[in-house]
């Protein structure tokens, strides 16, 4: 490029008319070369009915870039032979002619192979979109074998060759692709029915259920089926045979449902592994697997929600809060094409009619605030209450917890008093939102604000009883620990040391002389602790499953069947069929996976339960919603763009990283049970391989990486990155936010601009656009009339609202649609036929009065 | 994948392909929803191309389309001559265009056409009236409708001429929030 400007200058200083008659030279030498190029599709173009303009400024464009470069091309031949004359600069165009048509061609034919696979975003007809791509197909087919020459054609022959292999390829991998997307058809017929909201909750679901899908994959690949088919097998270890005292109960229904017995000690629980370090003729080592597993499913979850939070973030380019556009979005962006079923659609209507009256009223009312005292009064009381509610629901559950530990230490107590916590807690989640609903209506939020604290609140809830039954649980730890070291030595005495030889190294483990049920063991918190997720996930699946059966199906069959024989219309008076509670079941959603994440180290099975919830969820609620649920009266924004219940996922999934982090990084392992028994932390595990498993050089290199002195810079490292990063992003918001309101000044300058060119005369426009078909014959008179009115109201046209108006309706109405409301239509009426019949100068003014300010604003005059 | 279909030939797929943005299953599909609605009329051949139009009151009767209040102006905005009778090739587009994977600015100039009933390039004031006594089933009342579309105006028209053209129209439409979301139609 920059050498071609080089020349171009040189060109300049000598010879100007040279260069113009070349130039002639070569626009006629293209234009032949372009007709013999042509030839080939003169029948074809001939065919067509109408050349496409995008296809000509290409060829345009083209021209013109050959051109230049045929001409710098044709410099450097000069140069070379230092010569000007035209003659011989003609003679050695004669070889690099063909050249440039190939490049050309190429150029051509690129984009003829871009307009190939952008034909579908153009908005023609189909038949033209069809013709077009044939006939650039056809191009490109017949000219692609001629590009290129020599020992280069055949190459080229064979890329094209493979890239057409390549896209039909990945069109066919296309067409696989959303042949394996599950439940599609489902989900559209919920959709059709509820509208988009409704289905971005089955959607979410299914999102959910992928990702399970993909940690089910790590942890039973992984861990579950090696430990199973190449570990040593049930009874052959202490940690994997049922206590002799608990063996006669072991089978029992009752015990199994508490997941004790035979379930405790099964590899879908922490305290089934062992510690040899490798297992079976492959060498697997089990204890590094196990920990592996554990971090990658944190690692994966987090990437997951990070990167769809980021596509999410990307692919709304809209800020909702722009509020520029209230009523346009509101007529154009309302209705849900989706919407497919009859109930739906009216309801959807009627929110469409309430949605624009609230915002005529707000419009209207947009300054009114009566009485703020006594809204601040009342939501300070709300939020008070609330906290009230958080704080004893916390204290509630970690009673009951404390309780439920003094239960655990009795002896044969009752079904409720082993199911305190998580009756409690079930009970709990189901009775408080509703409460806060209640609550939450002293506080008068507009809605969508209203929901925001609504979940918000139902977040902290959960939050709080999570974390308070974690923190009861860390006690129960704790004691556990402390029982665990009087424990140890009494095995130890047992065993007579026999025991020890197990941990270490990975000889085959002696047999005991004791059996294994007989030995004294620990109380292995790690197993207790993932027992407690299990149960919890399983009761949180129960009540989910009730609550939806007996709130939604036989509440929806009672009203439907016992409405024939009752005092009061039960459908649509009080109880009425159910409405899909979305963003409590997101939320429910969410807290669940919250539980997974936290509970799957201790309890590897976990993920598989989730994965069987989430698909009965699928088909369970996919019935349920359709059989028993109605749609919303409300019709809240489709949750799927917005990155709300993604943000909540990854707080939840960093909070139930922590409890987990902790344990891992700071209890010591159960001596007797899990894969990390004998080590002092389960993080040991990882030194240990790095130790025996690799070459000396990486156990150097990873203890100077794990150096502070290394971490610590690189720590500081990222906080100044992000920092730095943080800083531009907003920096670049604030240019963003600059730009538009740049923009909108413009656009109101343009406005007033064009209003005080336009307005020499605005009432007569306006009356104009009102009485279009009557005032043809009287505009003359009126126009007068119109004068008069100005000149006795002496100002200029446009004007501040007077005050006569604001006392006549509220200043909102005085758009230009305040011309159009019945009172004004009656005294624009009136001037009229004042004017056909009286025109005396005194009487206009009071009528027109009110009307003068009236076009100034409608016509995006700003108020002052 | 079975090539047991004979109502398309191999080159004919691929061009739908190419010129919508559903994949082949869907493309059959498609045709199949289409030949249900007048299974006397279409043949279940369409390799060479005959000239089947389906009536407007057969397209808008699908149940995606039957509820929505829009249904003429989309059926004639797709179809050929503007009356709303549509063949294939325009089922088809109004499907792709409305489909869940086409670009925001390609629904944008279609949705424009929609709402554009009188087809003067302009959304103008009876267009708005329109649209909103559509949307409301002619619940609000006269002065309502009215304020509402001179908000509309007021706030859209960048150009300052009454009335929304096409470039106004976008340049709304593109940031509103679940335009994307709600103008589609899964089929």
């Amino acid at each position: 490029e920059d050498k071609e400007g080089d020349e171009s200058k040189e060109e300049d200083n000598g010879s100007q008319p040279n260069r113009a008659s070349r130039r002639k030279n070569y626009q006629r030498k293209n234009r032949d070369g372009k007709k013999a190029r042509e030839e080939g599709n003169q029948k074809k173009d001939r065919g067509k009915t109408a050349p496409n303009k995008d296809q000509k400024e290409s060829e345009n464009k083209e021209k013109k870039t050959t051109k230049r470069g045929k001409e710098g091309e044709t410099k450097q031949k000069k140069d070379r032979k230092n010569s000007t004359s035209s003659a011989s600069s003609n003679s050695s165009d004669e070889e690099s002619l063909s050249e440039e048509e190939l490049a050309m061609l190429k150029e051509q034919v690129e984009q003829k192979k871009k307009l190939i696979s952008t034909m579908r975003n153009k908005p023609w007809r189909m038949v033209k979109k069809l013709s077009v791509l044939r006939e650039a197909q056809n191009f490109v087919e017949k000219f692609e074998g001629a590009l290129g020459k020599g020992k280069g054609k055949k190459l080229y022959a064979y890329k094209m060759m493979m890239a057409k292999k390549w896209v039909k390829f990945k069109r066919d991998f296309e067409n696989f692709k959303t042949q394996c997307i599950p439940w599609e058809m489902k989900i559209k017929e919920v959709e059709s029915h509820f509208g988009s909201s409704v289905a971005s909750y089955f959607i979410f679901l299914r999102w959910m259920y992928g990702v399970n899908l993909v940690l089910f994959g790590l942890i039973f690949g992984l861990v579950i089926i090696p430990e199973v088919l190449m570990g040593m097998p049930y009874g052959s270890l202490p940690r994997k045979t049922v206590p002799r005292a608990e063996q006669a109960t072991a089978m029992d229904f009752s015990v199994l449902w508490d997941f004790e017995g035979y379930i405790k000690y099964s590899a879908l629980f922490y305290g089934y592994y062992n510690n040899q370090r490798t297992i079976g003729w492959l060498k697997y080592r089990l204890p590094m697997a196990y920990f592996m597993v554990g971090i990658s499913i944190f690692g994966y979850s987090l990437m997951v929600v990070i990167r769809s939070m980021a596509r999410n973030a990307n692919e709304s380019t809209a800020d909702g809060d722009d509020d520029n556009f209230i009523f346009s979005w509101k007529m154009f962006t309302s209705w849900d094409y989706l919407i497919g079923n009859p109930e739906t659609a009216d309801n959807k209507f009627a929110s469409i009619t309430t949605s624009f009256k609230e915002s005529i009223v707000d419009e209207q009312e947009s300054n009114k605030d009566e009485n703020i005292h006594l809204r601040r009064f009342l939501r300070v009381l709300a939020n008070v209450l609330i906290i009230c509610c958080l704080c004893g629901s916390g204290y509630l559950i970690y009673f009951v917890v404390k309780r439920s530990q003094t239960f655990s230490k009795m002896q044969n107590v009752g079904w409720y008093e082993r199911n305190e916590v998580e009756i409690v807690m079930s009970l709990l989640g189901m009775f408080c939102p509703p409460l806060f609903e209640t609550i939450a209506a002293l506080e008068n939020y507009h809605p969508r604000i209203g929901l925001k604290w609504q979940l918000g609140r139902i977040f902290a809830l959960f939050l709080g009883n999570l974390y308070t039954f974690l923190l009861a649980l860390m006690d129960d730890v704790n004691e556990k620990l402390a029982e665990e070291d009087v424990v140890k030595n009494i095995t130890h005495w047992t065993l007579l040391g026999h025991h020890n030889s197990s941990a270490g190294n990975d000889s085959t483990v002696t047999p005991p002389p004791l059996d294994p049920a007989d030995v004294p063991r620990g109380p292995c918190w790690e197993t207790t602790v993932g027992i407690e997720f299990v149960r919890l996930t399983v009761s949180d699946i129960l009540v989910t499953y009730i609550t939806i059966l007996v709130g939604d199906f036989i509440r929806a069959c009672f009203v439907r069947f016992v409405n024939y024989c009752w005092c009061w219309d039960l459908e649509a008076g009080f109880p009425s069929y159910a409405e899909f509670d979305i963003s409590g079941n997101v939320l429910g959603l969410v807290f669940n996976q919250g539980m997974i994440w936290m509970g799957s180290f201790y309890a590897p099975g976990l993920v598989g339960i989730n994965v069987l919830r989430l698909l009965t969820s699928m088909y369970f609620q996919c019935w349920a919603v359709m059989s028993s649920n109605v749609p919303h009266a409300r019709v809240f924004k489709a949750s799927k763009s917005n990155n709300f219940y993604m943000g909540l996922l990854l707080l939840i999934l960093f909070l139930s990283l922590l409890p987990v982090a902790y344990t891992i990084m700071s209890l010591p392992p159960s001596f007797d049970c899990g894969p990390f028994s004998g080590k002092k932390r389960m993080y040991d595990v990882i030194q240990e391989t790095i130790e025996l498993d690799f070459p000396l050089f990486v156990a150097k290199i990873f203890s100077y990486v794990a150096n502070p002195g290394l971490i610590i810079p690189a720590i500081l490292l990222m906080v100044l990155t992000i920092y730095y990063l943080n800083a531009v992003s907003k920096a670049y918001q604030r240019a963003n936010a600059e730009l538009k309101k740049k923009m909108q000044m413009q656009r109101e300058e343009e406005k007033n601009k064009r209003n005080n060119k336009a307005s020499t005369n605005p009432m007569l426009q306006d009356l104009e656009d009102l009485l279009t078909p009557s005032t043809k014959t009287e505009s003359p008179l009126k126009q007068a009339e119109d004068k008069k009115i100005e000149s006795l109201n002496g100002t200029s046209p446009v004007r501040k609202p007077g005050r006569g108006e604001v006392l006549a309706g509220s200043p909102m109405a005085g758009g230009r649609g305040a011309a159009f409301t019945p009172p004004s239509q009656v005294f624009v009426a009136q001037p009229r036929t004042l004017g056909v019949r009286a025109p005396y100068p005194g009487q206009p003014r009071p009528w027109g009065h009110p009307l003068g300010p009236v076009p100034g604003r409608g016509r995006g005059q700003p108020c002052y | 994948m079975g090539n047991k279909q004979t109502i398309f030939t191999q080159e004919q797929l691929d061009a739908y392909q190419d010129c919508t943005f559903f994949t082949r299953k869907e493309i059959l599909r498609l045709f199949h929803r289409y030949r249900d609605l007048a299974p006397q009329l279409v043949p279940l051949d369409y390799s060479d191309k005959p000239a089947v139009t389906l009536p407007y009151e057969l397209i808008g009767s699908m149940p995606e389309l039957k509820d929505n209040p829009f249904r003429q102006r989309i059926a004639e905005v797709f179809s050929e001559h503007g009356d709303g009778n549509m063949t294939l090739d325009d089922f088809l587009d109004m499907f792709s265009v409305l489909s869940e994977m086409a670009p925001r600015d390609l629904k944008a100039y279609y949705a424009f056409k929609i709402y554009d009933f009188n087809n003067d390039d302009y959304i103008c004031k009876s267009d708005l009236e329109k649209t909103v006594n559509k949307l409301t089933r002619n619940e609000l009342t006269p002065e309502e409708v009215s304020l509402v579309c001179e908000k509309v105006i007021y706030e859209a028209d960048a150009d300052n001429d009454g009335k929304l053209s096409l470039a106004d129209f976008q340049h709304m439409i593109i940031r509103a929030p679940d335009f994307l979301s709600t103008f589609h139609i899964r089929i």
